[in-house]
């Protein structure tokens, strides 16, 4: 088998470079060491995460503590812990960070409480033939773009004039809305995230034992101390895992919110307004909240071993 | 076990990263701005204090030469219209196949945004207000402008050309577009007979109270202020883009009262348009642009400019230091000032036209009276956009609050 691919390398070498020499040298030693053809293979990847997602992850933490010029605000290399000060002695900034972790956690008990009998209908009680078209029913909404799907909710909660005149959908079939604002911004975002919620619960309910409901069930238990007692457990890494997307896509998100929020605020939408202020020291500074704060997140869904289950 | 963990980690933050990143750039089409680069910004570190004597980048064209075949140009809502917001409204196709420069526009939602947009040096030319213009020319983001090779320049009215923020040193940075004033909207159903005071937006007892809606930028601060000046004349403002400490606090606290009003904060223009046409906005700052669009969509709806005067803009087209195509951004300045196409353009916008011969071709003949182009009487109570700077703009001898404080505090505010 190797010795097959060797030739084959050498040979398409040999096409490659007409001495034939170098890859054929190549070939030879990427046969020999393993290890030297798994690090050509990982060492593209492995860059791109340093370079890339870390180092700019890094640069964004430093320039938080730059200073701006005044007059064409340009960040300077002058350093200034003031943006920090700003961001973290502001009362008002404070309200807003509480509000984002608030909106991200309801959204992620919403989407839970949607997609555990979504999850475990699916799993558990369809037929075998209905589940794939039901999982890719489930993730359907993905196919469509975000603001496609933020403007249809838009046009789903509009308000409408003071006697409801020219209201949305809801005005229309139900003669109630929530408007525009807090609750319009939590539905939206369990719309738009559910999906991540539903397939980490599904391959958790997959995996586990049928058997064991029925063990369940014949020492007496009734569905919900089942449900409580053997299924709650075993699921805990897959819902840690499912929150990690919603928790996380909510906390950031800043678009949703400018298009059903009204005045509600998100950190997103602070870091935004900076960013065109344009004050980018600052909105870096503003970036350190969701960083500590997804950072902290994570510690805390990898005791509950989330990762284990991704 | 434990590093099998943390590389678990470390690939799942990358995932989540990966996820916010997509996320941001597709979503945020409409709201994009390029960061500006920090190697850029330790160069133009100069322009520290106000003066704005080192200004601009690189020299003014001496020769047009032939088109680049495109122009990419950064400009508000309704300056660039190629007929496809409405067929009869095109001053852009003719200039295309006259030129061969085909037009690419990137709408600006506010100064500032236009600022960061500019920094990015992806753009050849923008519709920059005077909030903008002396931040451009001391950051080195814009050229001269060689007046001379754009015929049009002439027939401009004087009291537009070489004024403080169109002109530094003598050397004129681009050419002027037009001016206009930010309006008060109403509701025609909730207010029979228009409103004549800013009062409606900001006092609690307002008949407009939850249908509010307010201009989403820092520079709207300025617009409490001038309220300010004409109900609390003892805090002495002159120039509501001049405030001290004292002023300022009080504008601010205006518009923490405003807060309670408010049914809408927008800063895309075409937010507040679906909501006056949905008619949620009983009272709000607008432009006469978007009190087109949204009449035309069956909106009830009257503009006025209130008797406390208004903010308002007065626009310069401005070439950028990095422009890839100068010379189709010439010939777009040139035409964009031609009578025909700044007829249209005001006309739409909503403006007065900054071209005299403009006034003998816009198709409301009464146009140019109505915006009082050429009443210059009625511009001493619009305070046109401009940034406002640590020196006093009116020339007191004390400390005024620079426009970064006013982006905290707007911040804080909307927080």
């Amino acid at each position: 088998m190797g010795e097959r691919l060797e030739r084959a390398a050498g040979l398409s070498a040999t096409a490659a470079s007409t001495g034939g020499g170098a890859g054929r040298r190549a070939s030879r030693l990427f046969h020999g060491h393993p290890k030297v053809g798994l690090g050509a293979l990982l060492s593209g990847p492995l860059l791109w995460l340093i370079v890339v997602y870390l180092g700019s992850l890094a640069v964004l933490v430093v320039s938080a503590f730059f200073t701006i010029d005044e007059f064409t605000n340009q960040p300077t290399t002058q350093l200034t812990t003031a943006n920090v000060e700003e961001v973290l002695g502001t009362r008002a900034f404070w309200d807003t960070v509480i509000r984002s972790v608030a909106v991200a956690s309801a959204v992620t008990l919403l989407s839970l409480v949607l997609a555990l009998p979504m999850a475990f209908y699916v799993a558990k009680l369809a037929k075998p033939w209905a589940r794939r078209s039901l999982i890719v029913a489930a993730t359907l909404p993905l196919w469509a773009g975000y603001l496609v799907k933020a403007y249809a909710m838009r046009a789903v909660f509009e308000p409408g004039g003071s006697g409801g005149q020219g209201g949305g959908f809801l005005q229309g079939a139900v003669g109630w809305t929530p408007g525009f604002g807090r609750t319009a911004v939590v539905l939206t975002l369990t719309y738009l995230w559910l999906p991540y919620m539903i397939l980490p619960i599904y391959a958790g309910l997959d995996r586990l034992p049928t058997s064991l409901l029925d063990a369940s069930g014949d020492l007496g238990a009734r569905p919900l101390r089942t449900f409580r007692s053997v299924i709650l457990p075993l699921l805990v890494p897959a819902i840690a895992a499912g929150s990690i997307f919603t928790f996380s896509l909510s906390l950031g998100d800043y678009i949703t919110v400018k298009i059903v929020g009204s005045k509600t605020q998100l950190i997103g939408n602070l870091i935004e307004r900076t960013l065109l202020a344009p004050n980018q020291p600052l909105a870096a500074a503003f970036t350190l909240w969701p960083i500590v704060i997804m950072i902290a997140y994570l510690i805390v869904v990898a005791r509950l071993g989330a990762f284990e289950s991704l | 076990m434990t590093r099998k963990r943390l590389l678990a980690g470390l690939a799942a933050s990358a995932l989540v990263l990966a996820a916010c990143g997509s996320d941001d750039s597709g979503g945020g089409a409409d709201t994009t701005a390029a960061a500006p680069s920090g190697t850029e910004a330790a160069a133009t570190t100069a322009a520290a204090d106000t003066s704005v004597a080192a200004g601009g980048g690189g020299e003014a064209l001496t020769e047009l030469g032939e088109g680049e075949g495109q122009v990419n140009l950064i400009a508000w809502a309704g300056y660039v219209e190629d007929g496809s917001t409405d067929p009869a409204v095109d001053w852009v196709t003719g200039f295309e196949e006259e030129t061969g420069c085909n037009v690419n526009v990137k709408i600006g939602n506010t100064s500032d945004e236009m600022v960061a947009l500019m920094q990015s040096g992806e753009y050849d030319g923008v519709s920059a207000s005077g909030d903008a213009t002396l931040r451009l020319i001391a950051g080195g983001e814009v050229s001269p402008v060689n007046t001379d090779l754009i015929p049009n320049y002439a027939d401009v009215f004087p009291d537009l050309k070489d004024q403080a923020h169109n002109t530094v040193d003598g050397v004129s940075y681009g050419v002027p577009h037009g001016r206009g004033a930010n309006l008060l909207v109403f509701n025609t159903d909730s207010f029979p007979s228009a409103p004549d005071s800013w009062g409606v937006m900001f006092e609690p007892d307002s008949p407009a109270k939850g249908g509010v809606s307010i201009y989403d930028a820092p520079i709207y601060i300025a617009d409490a202020a001038v309220y300010l000046m004409a109900t609390q004349p003892d805090l002495g403002i002159t120039n509501p883009y001049a405030l001290d400490e004292t002023q300022f606090a009080a504008a601010v606290d205006l518009l923490n009262q405003q807060k309670d009003l408010a049914g809408q904060y927008w800063s895309l223009y075409t937010d507040q348009q679906t909501a006056l046409e949905a008619g949620s906005v009983t009272a709000g700052t607008t432009w006469q642009v978007i009190v087109n669009l949204a009449t035309a969509n069956g909106a009830k709806i009257g503009a006025v400019k209130p008797k406390e005067g208004a903010t308002g803009w007065s626009d310069t087209w401005m070439i950028s230091s990095k422009a890839q195509n100068p010379n189709c951004m010439y010939m777009w300045m040139n035409h964009i000032i031609s009578p025909e196409a700044n007829a249209g353009v005001a006309e739409w916008f909503g403006e007065a036209p900054s071209n005299a011969k403009s006034c003998a071709l816009t198709s409301d003949a009464n146009h140019c009276d109505t915006f009082h182009a050429e009443d210059t009487a009625f511009w001493e109570d619009v305070f046109y956009w401009t940034t406002p700077t640590a020196t006093c703009l009116d020339g007191r001898d004390v400390a005024c609050v620079p426009f970064t404080e006013w982006v905290n505090a707007w911040n804080e505010l909307r927080a």
